[in-house]
């Protein structure tokens, strides 16, 4: 492609933008606020998830190990719960470390006439994935010489269904909202077509391809849509900021870990909008 | 010699049931001068679509500069466009240009560098009497200048063939002669020019080859005037 045709499609592009000003100011700004909203969904989509991820991460299932094996045969039941496919990790914590622990966390006056004798030896199971916790401390508390499975249900069940929805709010408000922002793009792009159909007759009679009658379009729309990825981007940071401080006991997930993926969904949604935007629309243009 | 322009046997009908070209055979050759004429609804502007690649014929064969209208694919029609010139009654410039972009706009839509666009717009606008007048606005200019403007438009690009379509019908007779003036200076330059009109004087003060169509038959084709159609006719 030569330099000065690719010259005259952001020449031209430029101009369409400046030729319907307010069009273009009005796409830019819903755009914008649409990524805003998909962005903010997604952002509190992250921190469920990561607060759910911490929680599973230290959920456990505790087995309490029958008071009439032997301290072997206690150790011994660890190589059967460390084979289901749901665990990821089991400790033996013996009658003496939980008496110490105990007696770190009381004090020794609590302690005062209390022996390890008076504790039972038993595990800390970490699973793979908690969705599947009940199941798998039911198999647990099957196996021989396991007394007891105690099993934090109600919070973990409340997260793993505050996650789904998060989530399923999240997919259908995206998606809900990229169609509202092609829409935008379209009807600003109809209107640049529109005030440019003479010129666009011309330029089919005298034997321009479909190529270079569409990139200028196309480059209308990327200019949009980029600049209202960006736009969307520095409001997003701006707004995580100042939630951020205005949430004194949550910690949400500081953004120096976001930023990237967060300026390149926007500036790549705002692309691909702006773009598919502006062929779907230039198309009926173009028919022969 | 080089057919520029050949229809064999052609049909046109449309969606909507009307016949507009009923076995219409005509070959126009390289560097000729022809005026098509005949009433509203005969069927000149079917010819014009098929030879601009607009539509393709229902039956029968349609060749322009070496491009078969019947198979031409989507991709080589714009590289059929650049072979013609065409020239609306409407002049059809843009008003926000002015005249050397009006007529660069049409280099720069094929791709043509901006060294070629300065080159070549001022000789082309001499060659039409509006060097004078480059940065005039279409609005700024009457009726014949406009459609100056529009003939250069359409030889900006060296096409093989033009073709005006009712290129005279917005203008006086003084106008209407000045434009036929240059189109005829533009054909003795060699390139060809099919002109479509309405207008019996001027067809006739200028004797070139007429071909007349009615009912999407050609009823006459001769070299001289329009009255010659019309002396077949009684």
């Amino acid at each position: 492609m030569n330099r000065h045709v690719v010259r005259y499609y952001f020449t031209e592009g430029f101009r369409g933008i400046f030729l319907h000003a307010f069009s273009s100011f009005a796409a830019v700004g819903v755009i914008t606020a649409c990524l805003l909203i998909m962005g903010s969904f997604t952002l509190v989509a992250v921190n469920v998830q990561g607060l759910v991820t911490e929680m599973e991460q230290s959920s456990e299932i505790v087995l309490w190990v029958d008071e009439s094996l032997s301290d072997a045969m206690a150790k011994s039941i660890g190589s059967r719960i460390s084979a289901f496919d749901n665990v990821k990790d089991a400790q033996f914590i013996s009658r003496e470390e939980a008496f110490d622990s105990f007696a770190e966390e009381m004090g020794s006056i609590l302690m005062q006439g209390l022996t390890p004798e008076d504790f039972q030896h038993k595990y800390k199971v970490f699973l793979v994935d908690v969705q599947y916790a009940e199941e798998t401390a039911s198999q647990l508390g099957d196996l021989s010489g396991v007394a007891d499975v105690e099993l934090q249900r109600e919070l973990l069940e409340r997260l793993l269904s505050i996650r789904r929805v998060v989530r399923m709010v999240s997919v259908a408000l995206i998606a809900a909202l990229l169609i509202v922002s092609l829409f935008i793009m379209q009807n600003t792009i109809k209107l640049a077509t529109f005030e440019r159909r003479e010129e666009i007759a011309i330029m089919r009679v005298v034997g321009a391809t479909k190529g270079f009658i569409r990139w200028p379009f196309v480059v209308e729309g990327f200019i949009l849509g980029t600049l209202a990825g960006l736009l969307a981007y520095f409001t997003q940071v701006f707004a995580y900021d100042r939630f951020e401080g205005a949430l004194a006991d949550i910690t949400l997930t500081p953004f120096s870990q976001l930023w990237l993926p967060v300026l390149a969904v926007f500036v790549l949604t705002g692309f691909l909008v702006g773009v598919f935007g502006s062929v779907m629309t230039i198309r009926k243009y173009l028919r022969t | 010699m080089f057919h520029t322009v050949r229809l064999v046997d052609v049909y046109k009908a449309y969606d909507n049931g009307t016949k507009a070209l009923k076995g219409v055979t005509l070959r126009i050759d390289d560097g000729e001068f022809v005026f098509l004429v005949g009433p509203s609804g005969s069927g000149k502007s079917t010819i014009i679509k098929l030879l601009t690649s607009e539509i393709r014929p229902s039956e029968g064969k349609v060749m322009v500069n070496g491009y078969n209208i019947n198979t031409i694919k989507p991709g080589a029609v714009p590289m059929l466009r650049r072979t013609l010139g065409v020239i609306f009654q409407d002049f059809r410039l843009i008003e926000k240009k002015n005249v050397f972009e009006n007529v660069a706009f049409a280099m720069r839509a094929v791709g043509a560098s901006p060294r070629d666009i300065k080159a070549r717009v001022p000789y082309v606008l001499d060659l039409v009497g509006l060097s004078h007048k480059a940065r005039r606005r279409p609005h700024e200019l009457s009726g014949g200048e406009q459609q100056r403007v529009a003939i250069a438009r359409a030889l900006i690009n060296n096409p093989m063939v033009i073709i005006a379509d009712e290129p005279t019908g917005n203008l006086d007779p003084a106008r209407s002669l000045e434009i036929m003036t240059l189109l005829e200076r533009i054909n003795a330059l060699g390139t060809t020019v099919l002109a479509v009109t309405h207008e019996k004087e001027l067809v006739n003060r200028f004797a070139k080859r007429v071909i007349a169509i009615d009912g999407g038959r050609i009823v006459s084709d001769k070299q001289g005037g329009y009255y010659a159609h019309e002396q077949t006719r009684r």
